[in-house]
């Protein structure tokens, strides 16, 4: 399928669910953890039994306040409960408690960053509702088994203004939100195991016209890489019905990672009608200026704030302040290292350059690195103080990644400590040049470039351990004479 | 107001209710009957008053983020009409449903 995009003008909103990190479900008790046994943190609340009701988690009304926040948001106040009527077996109410038209968060907006720069995409709305169970289609003899442990589970259903127009913006979009939440710490974002998953509603117009074509809503896409490819297959395959005469049918699609295509869901009989309604088994909730005042307090420094404040307190480069940023938790272990080096640009370029290249070797995560922040701060200090020259703390870096060691220990144990003694060095240099008289001459009857060969001979003679600028400056004198 | 057969049957699927054909002009009437009081509410002037969305003048008390439920699982398996493997087995259902 070929088609030509250049007069076409893609038209995407997103989505996104967030599961909520708090410990009990959103109107019960009951257990939020993952991977338990079937059934077994489903209680009689998540089960619908007759007479009980559902008794609100102030926790989720916390979360949902900070995220209003960080997208620059209105908090309603009274905001409401409503039911969204449908059946389905995993929803064992026959209806999802859900907002309607008084959501915790309406209209804000986040700045990303695009090849042409900052674009402002606005968020309509982020509203509370519950999970629903899950549904297991094999080996029951034709019925389906179904485990109700995520019903009830909290979600925050982010919605964005269709103001995005591609899939890279997309894509910038959900990582933007991921690196909130997680700054926010109201979820883990794992969207393999399904704590966010992303819809993205898709439509396409030809460039310059007002009028927003027919759009489909892709589900089930669960990676920013998916997400990228399942909107841009989704774009392409507009376009190319369009110009083959065809209409867009307004429909739900499924993306399938496998053949990287979208397909039609089964569409039903009769249109969805959800009969939305006030909740009756819950009161509207007043949120008291003080009560968010309290949650305020406890918003931490966001990502945009912390990204300005690398550049300005520690001088590092906007491209190295926006890398570290953007993950809370390296930037956590940046502050970490640094507190120890006193040394922000060379803790961010160990960081960024030996420590990911080991995580990524073992696939790991800044949490799980085998060198602690303590430790790589002490390396980077060493360096700093003149114990060991650069290319020797690469060594024991390695040794650090491999053992239990301190930096110290090693550094005294295996004789690593830097020559900056300048008779010392004198002394090597010496050694080098009585050694070597055809490169000697050579060198002093013009072959400049021959400098490097006697700072290479002198660096080997220390095993590594001489001060670079000093076998620099006294080797130069020498040389010269 | 007055529905169509469609109507009917359009509500009565989204309930989930098996209506038969022949009771269809029964219900009907019924309904009607029931719409007509609606539609006496709606000639209340309502502009000048807030809507409301509970009759209670109160706001929603909160629990704090506490596990409080045990594992019950054999107890409320018990109820189902069928159960295996800790699941509760239901006709097969395969349809996406956000």
């Amino acid at each position: 399928m070929s088609v030509n995009l250049d007069n076409w003008e893609a038209v995407i909103g997103l989505e996104i669910h967030v599961q909520l990190s708090t410990k009990s479900k959103l109107f019960s008790g009951a257990s939020t953890d993952f991977g338990a046994l079937p059934n077994t943190q489903a209680c009689n609340i998540d089960l619908a039994l007759p007479g009980v009701l559902p008794v609100l988690n102030e926790e989720v009304l916390k979360m949902a306040i900070k995220l209003g926040k960080a997208l620059n948001a209105e908090i309603n106040s009274p905001t409401s409960f409503a039911r969204k009527n449908y059946f389905y077996p995993d929803s064992p109410k026959g209806y999802q408690i859900s907002q309607m038209d008084k959501p915790i968060v309406e209209t804000g907006y986040l700045d990303i960053e695009t090849e042409e720069g900052k674009k402002r995409i606005g968020v309509t709305r982020a509203h509370l509702e519950e999970d629903a169970g899950k549904s297991l289609h094999d080996d029951f003899e034709g019925q389906s088994g179904i485990d109700l442990n995520r019903a009830g589970t909290p979600l925050l259903e982010i919605v964005s203004e269709p103001e995005i127009n591609s899939p890279q913006e997309a894509v910038a979009y959900l990582k933007s939100i991921h690196s909130i939440i997680r700054y926010l710490d109201i979820s883990d974002g794992n969207m393999a195991e399904g704590s966010m998953r992303c819809d993205a509603n898709v439509s396409v117009r030809k460039k310059g016209e007002k009028d927003l074509g027919i759009r489909t809503e892709t589900k089930n896409v669960n990676s920013f890489r998916f997400v990228e490819k399942a909107i841009q297959y989704e774009i392409e395959r507009q376009i190319h019905e369009i110009e083959s005469g065809n209409k867009i049918t307004q429909e739900t699609r499924l993306y399938d990672s496998q053949t990287n295509t979208t397909r039609p869901m089964r569409s039903k009989e009769f249109a969805n009608d959800y009969r939305y309604f006030p909740e009756p088994d819950l009161l509207p909730i007043n949120l008291d200026k003080s009560f968010i005042d309290e949650v305020m307090a406890t918003m931490p420094e966001m990502p945009s704030e912390k990204k300005e404040r690398f550049i300005s307190e520690f001088g590092l480069s906007a491209y190295d302040a926006e890398l570290l940023a953007a993950d809370k938790d390296l930037a956590d272990f940046f502050e970490d290292v640094n507190a120890v080096s006193k040394s922000p640009k060379l803790s961010a370029n160990w960081i960024m350059g030996e420590l990911s290249a080991e995580l990524n070797n073992e696939n790991l995560t800044i949490r799980e690195s085998k060198v602690t922040s303590n430790k790589l701060g002490q390396l980077i200090l060493r360096i700093e103080d003149g114990t060991i020259s650069g290319k020797i703390a690469k060594e024991i870096f390695e040794k650090l990644w491999s053992s239990d060691n301190e930096v110290d220990e090693i550094i005294q144990s295996e004789g690593l400590e830097q020559v900056t003694d300048d008779k010392e060095i004198e002394s090597m240099i010496d050694e080098v040049i009585n050694s070597n008289p055809e490169q000697l001459e050579q060198y002093r009857s013009g072959k400049d470039r021959l400098f490097g060969f006697f700072v290479g001979q002198v660096m080997k003679a220390s095993q590594g351990k001489a001060n670079p600028k000093q076998v620099n400056d006294i080797l130069r004198k020498k040389l010269e004479k | 107001m007055s529905l169509s057969d469609q109507e009917l049957k359009e509500i009565a699927y989204l309930a989930r209710i098996n209506v038969k054909d022949e009771s269809l002009s029964a219900l009907k009437v019924e309904l009607e009957e029931i719409l007509k009081l609606f539609e006496e509410l709606n000639e209340a002037d309502t502009s000048e008053v807030d809507a409301m969305s509970h009759p209670l003048d109160l706001s929603q008390p909160v629990r704090k983020d506490e596990v409080t439920e045990k594992n019950e699982r054999e107890e409320l398996l018990k109820n189902a009409p069928s159960a295996k493997s800790g699941l509760f087995l239901v006709p097969k259902v395969i349809e996406g449903e956000g």
